[in-house]
């Protein structure tokens, strides 16, 4: 009996050793994103940045000696297959932590899961309800668009203009990015003087742009992603209206320029996320260096451009490294490591999180940008 | 409401409304010989505009090289659509060749996809932006192109249907498929031409629009929608009258959004769409067509 009590007891301890050698040997990261389908644009490239970071870090031997496994499931931007294969990685893969969705409605129909089994979501999708109220294991690494919104008026106080005019597209985005801007216009003392909006296959914008012509507003604020506001940029032109033009960080990259042509868009102003703009960063900048290095390992990976959109993978990855490496490699650890993340230098800004606040980024995520000669120059 | 208001909405309405009115004619075109409703005339003006792109940027041919290129690679698309497409059916009816033409169109627009991808590319301007004014409103250069180019159409369209044999042939098949047939027509072939015809002028009208609205894989569908849209306005006829639809559904959207509200651009072509259903079926200016027993 004693005999037996002890082979038993033995099996047991080897098997907790044996458990926990495991555990320390490798961290599992799952990862939801829509690498086909309609978002696949967001998808795809965050994707390749995790798995370009993953190799990375176990180049390096990993991180406090743990090796990274990362297991990418694609969702096809799907609701229902992101659920489905969140239970996968919870249940089956045994992940500690979860990276993605990439868009709003898929993260929120992940939310319950990770919720009900403890397991740390960072979300890689903009909408604000995501983390607006703060819940226990979410976070999300895309800066707020209300963000965006509250850099532009700053800026447009700064140089007295107090009506505007509203041009935006009838898409989440936009929709959005219009609630937004009226609430913050109210608070902050802005008329809005015209609320006009178009279709995103619209291919003449004219029309609504003569009637904001009659109105004389002060600015006008188009939000929509391209080609829509290629397209009112050109209208602009067309129209001679001298009217200052804000966009929105939606159109931050050089397609923008290409698509409007660099001589309609002369003068343009927007907020762009710091990466479309590293090179006119002041070299002091706190970002610079990791901008410029994400930007050049990516095209030797990829030979394309790292956008936006990867960055959000990227920031989302350096999130739950940093809590592995400080605090330890279990979910519950992870969790509390990511809240205690304060002033961590990553793509899409400085995360700073909080108990209340799981998104981390303030009005330095974005810097206000003009378009001169086809290329981005800073705003004071 | 200001004078120069109201004739930058008429005029920005009226270069929008002939590219939908080329793209109806070409609806009419091949409805007209064949009694299709081509869904698929939308992907030729994508085709059209996607090409000119790849002709400049790939051959480096000059514009005037390019157009020619591209419309002539649309119309062998055009061509192998209804080879292979619409010929081989053994049960040519309407709702057959319908869902077909559907089909075909989510066939054209897929492969565009993987071959241009999914970004909007910008063609230059025929010949430059500067904008031109006109008593208050401004154009562009680029509209008198399309305003000039869709006439041109126009007046060819109108000497090959009215004024050569294959011409009057395919009016004859219009009129009434099986007498043509028992006079000697070839109707199949007259069914060829009209694919030819259209998918060319589909070519076209991507080739003169996409510098002001620009080119993606998936354009054409509401493009075509629109023109259907004229074309139904016109009663389906390959003349004057699709134009004169085409032209008032864009001026009628342009002063819609305007004076209106934007929100309901759309919602104007659609609505004007299911009164002519509704009302007047037979189109703005047809006559109503009397069916003997």
């Amino acid at each position: 009996m004693k005999k037996m009590s002890l082979l038993l007891g033995s099996i047991c301890l080897s098997l907790i050793c044996a458990t926990v050698s495991f555990a320390s040997g490798t961290v599992k990261i799952g990862a939801l994103f829509a690498v086909t389908g309609p978002a696949s644009f967001l998808g795809e490239p965050e994707k390749k940045t995790l798995e370009l970071l993953v190799k990375e870090v176990n180049e390096k031997g990993g991180i406090n000696g743990m090796k990274l496994e990362a297991i990418i499931y694609d969702t096809g931007g799907d609701a229902t297959k992101a659920v489905q294969l969140a239970t996968k990685l919870i249940k089956d893969d045994k992940v500690s932590v979860i990276i993605g969705p990439s868009t709003t409605g898929e993260s929120m129909a992940v939310i319950p899961v990770v919720e009900k089994e403890k397991i740390p979501l960072i979300s890689c999708a903009a909408g604000i309800k995501i983390t607006d109220p703060a819940k226990q294991w979410v976070f999300k690494t895309p800066a707020n668009d209300h963000v965006a919104a509250e850099k532009i008026l700053n800026y447009m106080s700064s140089k007295k203009q107090k009506s505007i005019a509203l041009l935006t597209v009838t898409d989440g985005f936009g929709a959005s990015g219009r609630e937004q801007i009226k609430v913050l216009a109210k608070q902050k003392g802005f008329t809005v003087v015209a609320d006009e909006v178009y279709g995103p296959k619209d291919t003449d914008m004219t029309a609504q742009l003569t009637k904001i012509r009659g109105i004389k507003p002060d600015a006008i604020i188009c939000w929509g992603t391209n080609p829509g506001p290629a397209v009112v940029t050109k209208n602009v032109k067309q129209l001679g209206i001298k009217t200052p033009l804000y966009m929105s960080h939606g159109v931050a990259s050089k397609k923008y320029i290409e698509l409007a042509g660099a001589d309609s868009a002369e003068g343009v102003m927007l907020p762009a996320g710091k990466l479309a703009i590293y090179d006119a960063l002041p070299k002091g900048d706190v970002q610079h260096k990791m901008l410029k290095d994400y930007d050049h390992s990516y095209k030797k990976a990829y030979g394309t451009e790292a956008s936006t959109f990867g960055g959000y993978a990227y920031d989302a990855f350096l999130l739950a490294t940093g809590a592995i490496k400080k605090v330890g490699s279990t979910p519950e650890q992870i969790r509390n490591g990511i809240e205690q993340t304060s002033k961590l230098v990553s793509i899409s800004g400085v995360f700073t999180m909080s108990q209340k606040d799981h998104n981390g980024l303030d009005l330095s995520a974005f810097e206000m940008v003009k378009i001169v000669k086809g290329d981005w120059s800073l705003l004071k | 409401m200001q004078f120069d208001q109201i004739l930058q909405y008429v005029l920005s309405g009226l270069s929008t409304g002939a590219i939908y009115a080329l793209i109806g004619i070409g609806f009419s075109i091949i409805y007209n010989a064949t009694g299709i409703i081509n869904f698929a005339q939308g992907e030729f003006v994508m085709l059209g505009g996607l090409l000119t792109l790849s002709c400049l940027e790939l051959l480096k041919l000059p514009l005037w090289a390019a157009i020619p290129c591209a419309i002539a690679v649309s119309t062998v698309v055009g061509i192998l659509f209804e080879r292979l497409a619409i010929r081989p059916l053994k049960q040519p009816t309407p709702i057959n060749l319908v869902i077909i033409t559907i089909g075909g169109s989510i066939l054209i627009r897929g492969l565009a996809m993987l071959v241009w991808g999914k970004d909007t590319h910008a063609i230059p301007p025929f010949s430059g932006d500067t904008p031109i004014a006109i008593g208050g409103a401004t154009i562009l250069p680029q509209h008198l192109w399309i305003l000039a180019i869709t006439l041109i159409i126009i007046l060819i369209n109108k000497v090959y249907f009215y004024h050569t044999i294959s011409g009057k042939a395919m009016r004859a098949c219009s009129y009434n498929r099986r007498a043509a047939g028992l006079v000697g027509i070839d109707v199949r072939r007259m069914v060829l031409f009209s694919f030819i015809i259209s998918s060319a002028m589909g070519a076209v009208a991507g080739i003169i629009v996409a510098p002001l609205t620009m080119i993606a894989y998936d354009v054409g569908v509401m493009l075509g929608l629109k023109g259907f849209c004229a074309a139904i306005i016109g009663g389906m006829s390959s003349g004057v009258s699709t134009v004169i639809g085409g032209l008032i559904l864009g001026v009628l959207e342009s002063l819609g959004a305007g004076l209106i509200s934007s929100g309901y651009k759309d919602a104007i072509a659609f609505i004007i769409l299911l009164l002519i259903l509704f009302i007047r079926p037979q189109g703005l200016f047809g006559k109503a067509d009397s069916e003997r027993v």
